[in-house]
């Protein structure tokens, strides 16, 4: 469904990206693992469009994603994106937050998209705050309601960018079950995480980035359990063992 | 003292024939001022290479002018090209020009202190530009500006006695004519200066809101 073929992108000298080639299959849960600076957010960013690239291809069901395109639009009602700082509008309820594309992008009816983004709501458990600000809302509770945003557009796919890297330890695990629920249902997902237990739990690929090139990849418990390669190694016995 | 309460009550109503001027010019050039200044400040945030250039050349060559000779120009230089307009249109459009580049930098202050998480929240839910500017940006850039934009108001309530220069009788030339023809100055002046104050205070108690509306955000 998202194909990368060898993608590279520079930001002035540094090249970040040096030659991604992967492929997420639809229902498919895919967690892009490795160190801080590796360029794991920036091909998220590229998927949709946020960052253009430099060479390569990305695609999207077959459509080629280009940030100068009109066609952008389209691909990123397709595929929505979940922000590490939940970047939600503050100056709106949690349900205008939801309702705010199907409304203003998908021109969809008041009383259908307000009926549907209750029930998306409801889905996150936060049924209850529907009518209250974000920023009188949990960090936990925010990022529930960025996930609802998200959905709001039915994408085919979600990106998640270190969706709970901002939030205090005990909010975690509310945002990841959530989380782990879209992908009982069949949700396309891509998330770039520090949550090794998530990975091993819920994804089913796992890509492990260092440098901006895919150093290991494979079956999430394959490589967790048993890396291959020595840097990815390295790296999960920083993560796992910290002291 | 007497002397000064029974003058008042004779040109209080002449002057006030001048406040009305005033308030008029006022008003138009704040609403020619604010709506040039969205065009520049968007010009200038929209990442069009030339509408940038543009912006920012317009915003430089206005701010660059005295008022008066921005009012100058345009009352008795463009006729010349055929453009005749009464004193009082030549008085808002030049306010208002003049003014419009102190809007648009603070416009553009404003749009840019909104957090790029935001623009790209309403990228991804598949915003255009206008629909972002629209629904996400200016409604939250407006607790921003609204502050400098209240001194502003202040600043142009007075600016507008800049009009008297091209024959606008607005509360300042009518209190010179006054003066001039009756010699009380003193007691011209004063009552000048206190229409002036009393027109201002209202606009500074309204700036005080918004800061504190601004500060409780």
């Amino acid at each position: 469904m998202i194909e990368l073929r060898d993608v590279h992108k520079s930001f002035g000298k540094v090249e970040v990206l040096k030659g991604i080639t992967a492929s997420v299959a639809k229902s498919e849960v895919v967690c892009i693992i490795g160190p801080s600076g590796s360029g794991k957010s920036t091909i998220l960013r590229c998927i949709n469009g946020l960052e253009s690239y430099d060479r390569g291809e990305i695609s999207v069901e077959g459509a080629r994603v280009d940030q100068g395109d009109r066609s952008i639009v389209a691909i990123r009602t397709q595929v929505s994106m979940v922000f590490q700082r939940f970047n939600l509008f503050p100056h709106r309820t949690a349900l205008e937050n939801v309702i705010e594309g199907p409304l203003y992008v998908k021109k969809e009816p008041r009383e259908a998209a307000i009926a549907r983004g209750r029930a998306l709501l409801a889905q996150v458990g936060l049924a209850d705050k529907a009518e209250v600000h974000p920023p009188k809302l949990s960090g936990g509770q925010q990022q529930r309601v960025a996930i609802a945003r998200a959905l709001a557009m039915q994408p085919k796919a979600i990106l998640f960018d270190e969706p709970t890297s901002a939030l205090d330890p005990e909010l975690v695990g509310e945002v990841l079950s959530v989380m782990r629920k879209l992908a009982d249902d069949g949700m396309t997902m891509v998330v770039v995480t520090h949550e090794m237990g998530f990975a091993r739990d819920v994804a089913d690929r796992v890509l492990f980035i260092d440098g901006g090139v895919i150093v290991e990849q494979g079956a999430a418990k394959s490589v967790l359990n048993q890396p291959q390669h020595p840097r990815t190694q390295d790296f999960l016995r920083r993560v796992l063992h910290p002291l | 003292m007497q002397k000064f309460f029974h003058d008042a009550v004779e040109f209080v109503p002449i002057l006030l024939q001048g406040v009305w001027l005033t308030i008029v010019v006022t008003i138009g050039s704040l609403l020619l001022s604010t709506a040039l200044g969205l065009v520049w400040a968007l010009m200038r945030v929209s990442g069009i290479g030339i509408l940038v250039g543009l912006s920012a050349a317009l915003i430089n060559v206005i701010r660059g002018i005295p008022i008066i000779v921005l009012l100058f120009y345009i009352y008795f230089v463009m006729p010349d090209f055929g453009i005749a307009l009464s004193a009082l249109q030549a008085a808002i459009i030049g306010l208002g020009i003049a003014y419009s580049a102190y809007q648009a930098e603070n416009f553009r202050a404003g749009i840019e202190a909104i957090d790029k998480g935001q623009i790209e929240a309403a990228q991804t839910i598949g915003m255009g530009w206008w629909l972002t500017m629209r629904r996400v940006v200016l409604p939250q850039a407006v607790r921003i500006i609204l502050p400098p934009y209240g001194n502003i108001m202040i600043m142009m309530l007075k600016d507008s006695s800049q009009a008297s220069t091209i024959t606008v009788a607005e509360l300042a030339l009518q209190g010179k004519l006054i003066a001039s023809s009756t010699f009380k100055n003193t007691s011209v002046f004063t009552l000048v200066a206190l229409m002036y104050l009393t027109m201002s205070i209202p606009l500074i108690l309204l700036v005080r809101h918004f800061e504190n509306k601004a500060n409780r955000k």
